[in-house]
């Protein structure tokens, strides 16, 4: 058996590291591009729209991610494809990412008071543009802070991704420890990494979070 | 799209559903107790408790939540016998979540105690009640009463994450799915139906939360 030392491991930990970020922000993008497609429907007029956003939260926030991953590897081998780890990966965090922002952002359209929906209907705006032009620009100020920590929970997500055979970071623990017999010295790079990538973003979001408390505070 | 499901094994295999079933109740319920419990001492320290301590307990909430749950239990099962601590497979998984949860609902609490009015700490001085006193029974209770609905979501959060005991051979809901489809090689239906498990399970652990607020603090129900 060949040694490894410490910068052997940590270099391949660091090589698998880019594999979760691409995954994170493929993850993150996709799922606010589903999420703000969930979001009109949860807002919006049609009781079918409604509902179905309701049910597809409460499903996917009410399951195990680990479960959601089984079914898209497993799942989408149904219709005949041949399913790669990495879309079956992409598949399942992009559909509970989604489910997380739509709540999210739900939270920060229904804040804005209902005075703003009522100026717009009185200037002739029609129900597209109230949101588009009054509501949404004022929706995001509050978003941002939110959505910026809850890429922390994305990143961390993506670790589950390792259990349906996607090469990342924990996989690459995994197999780096399989390798040099050394769990605790691997597995503490591993979420020394984590903690590297997740600890600043927290930082950050706490910081904007401060920053909009204290706008909204002076105003 | 060709596929007939199958779920004709259910029978045979309804008392690994069960036995997993059980192991991920008992692992919730121990972490849930457990870890909200490590939550309110982190919580203590951090707002009101010896100054020498915030910087450990500080750490640690970090080190936890910025940091997958499958990693902390891996580091747990598979890194920490290399320093002589061997534990089996339930006793890592529960120690994970309390950890995990210790974190989480510190952080929760220590919010709900940060919004408590500076008049309740001094009522409880005027009353002639020692700090700590003045904690277990002024703020606490009222700090937990105004949290209770985002500790309720994280504990289900938590209860939902267990799902990844299953990598460390813990027998839960997943592992008995995993059983099931090496056997069956019906893996969707065993997914499927362990999910609706857990879905079923997260609705009634949800409504259980909220009952269990209204028990503890008759007043939110009153008001």
């Amino acid at each position: 058996m060949s040694d490894f030392t410490t910068w052997d491991i940590l270099r391949n930990l660091l090589l698998a590291t880019r594999w979760t970020l691409v995954l994170s922000l493929t993850s993150f993008i996709g799922g606010g591009i589903v999420g703000l497609a969930i979001l009109f429907l949860r807002i919006g007029k049609s009781p079918l729209g409604r509902h179905f956003a309701r049910c597809y939260v409460e499903l996917f926030q009410g399951t195990p991610l680990l479960m959601q991953l089984f079914l898209a590897f497993f799942g989408l081998g149904l219709f005949g494809i041949d399913v790669p780890a990495w879309l079956a990966a992409g598949v399942a965090l992009i559909c509970w990412t989604a489910a997380f922002l739509v709540e999210i952002w739900r939270g920060c359209v229904e804040s804005i008071p209902k005075g703003q929906w009522e100026a717009g209907q009185s200037l002739a705006l029609n129900h597209v543009q109230q949101m588009r032009l009054i509501i949404l620009p004022q929706a995001l100020r509050i978003a941002i802070p939110p959505t910026a920590g809850f890429s922390v929970q994305v990143i961390k997500g993506t670790a589950l991704t390792s259990i349906i055979g996607f090469v990342e970071l924990s996989k690459a623990g995994t197999i780096v420890t399989n390798a040099t017999f050394q769990p605790f010295v691997v597995y503490g790079f591993v979420a020394l990494i984590y903690f590297a990538v997740c600890f600043p973003l927290s930082k950050f979001s706490k910081h904007l979070e401060r920053r909009a408390a204290a706008a909204y505070a002076t105003r | 799209m060709h596929y007939i499901f199958d779920f004709s094994w259910v029978w045979d295999y309804g008392p690994v559903i069960l036995k997993g079933l059980f192991v991920t109740v008992e692992l919730t319920l121990v972490g849930a107790v457990a870890g909200v419990l490590l939550g309110i001492l982190c919580a203590w320290i951090r707002t009101l408790g010896p100054e020498m301590l915030r910087p450990p307990v500080a750490a640690y909430v970090e080190l936890i939540r910025n940091t997958p749950f499958m990693i902390q239990l891996f580091f747990i099962f598979f890194g920490l016998p290399s320093v002589g601590v061997q534990l089996s497979e339930l006793q890592a998984a529960n120690l994970a979540m309390i950890i995990n949860l210790g974190a989480y609902s510190c952080e929760i609490i220590r919010a709900g105690i940060e919004a408590t009015p500076k008049g309740q700490f001094e009522a409880g001085a005027a009353l002639a009640l020692r700090p700590l006193q003045t904690f277990r029974l002024v703020i606490l209770v009222p700090a937990l009463q105004r949290i209770w609905p985002a500790l309720s979501s994280q504990i289900v959060i938590v209860m939902l994450g267990s799902a990844v005991v299953s990598q460390i051979a813990a027998e839960d809901v997943t592992f008995a799915a995993n059983f099931i489809q090496s056997r069956t090689f019906r893996a969707f239906e065993a997914y499927m139906l362990s999910t609706a498990i857990y879905l079923l399970f997260a609705i009634a652990l949800r409504q259980l939360l909220n009952q269990m607020g209204r028990w503890i603090f008759p007043k939110v129900a009153a008001r």
